[in-house]
């Protein structure tokens, strides 16, 4: 089953969602460790260079399983959830969406604005162009906090999204992770 | 032949050790022989070299702690001698981080390395007024042979000064950091003025 059914995840939400959720999880290790003032120059300038690439990589991605998410039937929420439970996570999943895709804007707002003028060589292959906005230390200063606070924010709701999976899967034994990780005929 | 030109090729005549051209006399040739001699390198000169990045632009900068000397053969400019010493602590490019960058180990490591130094080994005439130098960089505790070209741009009794230019590769002093994003070349285009010693 590639599309999402009445109660399950297809392959493409399913692919899309744990690709994503590896990459994001290593670009917000990664940025957290190339921000270390105390880090090898040549590294961190290496690591940033990285952080780039994979950072537009998950964009491109995100922006597909937005697009992919929104023309898509939405699997109806596993029995035994409550209201309440229902809505929260259908807000959390609303706000992890919306950050996947602030984050790396402002990103790239940021690396666009930087009055270094570091190129995004992506991966070495093509130069990713800078967004159009004006360079200057207030406006990269601006793009960097929003970058670094929504980067974090997306970490927290991650980790509440997680705890919540696991919860299901082993206190409350339902199917909540379950048809999140291989789909099923429904 | 302009007076400019004149004096320029009368002193690389003299410096060649070419034999006295009849239109020389005419020029009321200045104490030619003066050419030769020891030149201090002054802070007249600029030290400029920019790297290009990946889709147009790149850094430029300029150093504007450096000393050296010409040494002048008389009669044969082959014999001749430059030296140069800089110091990349003073790397200008008009963005600090980047400045920082330079100095730091990934580039330059200042604090380890505060010299860099030039001996040229061997200067070939290439023309009227243009010549090759040969000689060991020392970087970043390494050394390398390197080629520069230049060209006379002025000369009088006291001072001289030439346009030098050429290419370094960065790979060659452990300061390969950021390729491919900029270039492995640093195009060196300096105007190097001497005064007489
Ligand atoms: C960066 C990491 C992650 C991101 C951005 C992310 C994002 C999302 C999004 C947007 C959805 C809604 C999908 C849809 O309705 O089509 C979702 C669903 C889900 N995620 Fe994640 N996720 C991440 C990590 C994780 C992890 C680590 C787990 C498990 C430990 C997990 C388990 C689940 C499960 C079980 C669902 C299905 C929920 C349901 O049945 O409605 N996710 N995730
Ligand atoms: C989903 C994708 C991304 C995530 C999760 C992410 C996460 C992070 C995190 C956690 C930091 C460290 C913030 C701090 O502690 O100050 C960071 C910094 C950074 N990110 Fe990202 N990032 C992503 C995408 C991008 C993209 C697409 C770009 C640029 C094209 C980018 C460029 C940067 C830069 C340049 C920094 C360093 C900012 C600084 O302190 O100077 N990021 N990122």
């Amino acid at each position: 089953m590639l599309r999402n059914g009445p109660d399950t995840f297809g392959w493409v939400t399913i692919l899309l969602h744990w690709t994503i959720a590896i990459l994001i999880a290593g670009l917000l290790v990664l940025g957290y460790i190339m921000t270390r003032p105390d880090i090898d120059p040549m590294l961190q300038f290496d690591l940033f260079q990285w952080h780039k690439s994979f950072g537009f990589t998950a964009l491109g991605l995100c922006i597909i399983r937005v697009l992919w998410w929104l023309a898509s039937r939405h699997p109806v929420a596993v029995a035994g959830l409550s209201v309440r439970e229902k809505w929260a996570s259908f807000a959390v999943h609303i706000l992890i969406l919306c950050l996947t895709l602030a984050v790396p804007f402002t990103g790239w707002a940021l690396a666009s604005t930087s009055t270094l003028d570091i190129p995004s060589f992506y991966f070495n292959l093509v130069v990713i162009p800078h967004l159009p906005l004006d360079k200057s230390t207030v406006a990269e200063t601006l793009w960097t906090t929003a970058h670094a606070i929504l980067a974090y924010g997306l970490a927290a709701l991650v980790l509440l999204h997680a705890a919540a999976a696991l919860h299901h899967h082993f206190i409350r034994h339902d199917a909540v992770l379950v048809r999140m990780l291989r789909s099923r005929r429904s | 032949m302009s007076a400019h030109s004149m004096v320029i090729t009368a002193a690389l005549m003299t410096l060649a050790g070419l034999v006295a051209h009849p239109a020389l006399s005419q020029a009321k040739a200045p104490t030619l022989d003066d050419a030769a001699g020891r030149y201090d390198i002054d802070g007249s000169s600029q030290i400029n070299f920019k790297v290009g990045q990946v889709g147009g632009g790149g850094i430029s900068g300029k150093f504007t702690k450096f000393s050296g000397t010409f040494q002048l053969d008389r009669g044969d400019i082959e014999k001749s001698v430059v030296e140069f010493a800089l110091f990349p602590e003073t790397v200008q490019t008009g963005e600090p981080r980047i400045e920082n960058f330079l100095r730091s180990t990934a580039v330059f490591d200042t604090a380890s390395y505060p010299k860099i130094v030039f001996r040229s080994t061997k200067i070939t005439r290439t023309g009227e007024d243009t010549a090759q130098i040969e000689g060991n960089l020392t970087a970043k505790g390494t050394t390398r042979t390197e080629h520069f070209d230049a060209t006379l741009t002025k000369w009088n009794r006291r001072v001289i000064g030439f346009h030098i230019q050429g290419g370094v590769y960065r790979t060659r002093y452990d300061m390969s950091v950021g390729i491919p994003i900029y270039s492995n070349i640093v195009e060196f285009d300096m105007m190097v003025n001497g005064q007489k010693h």
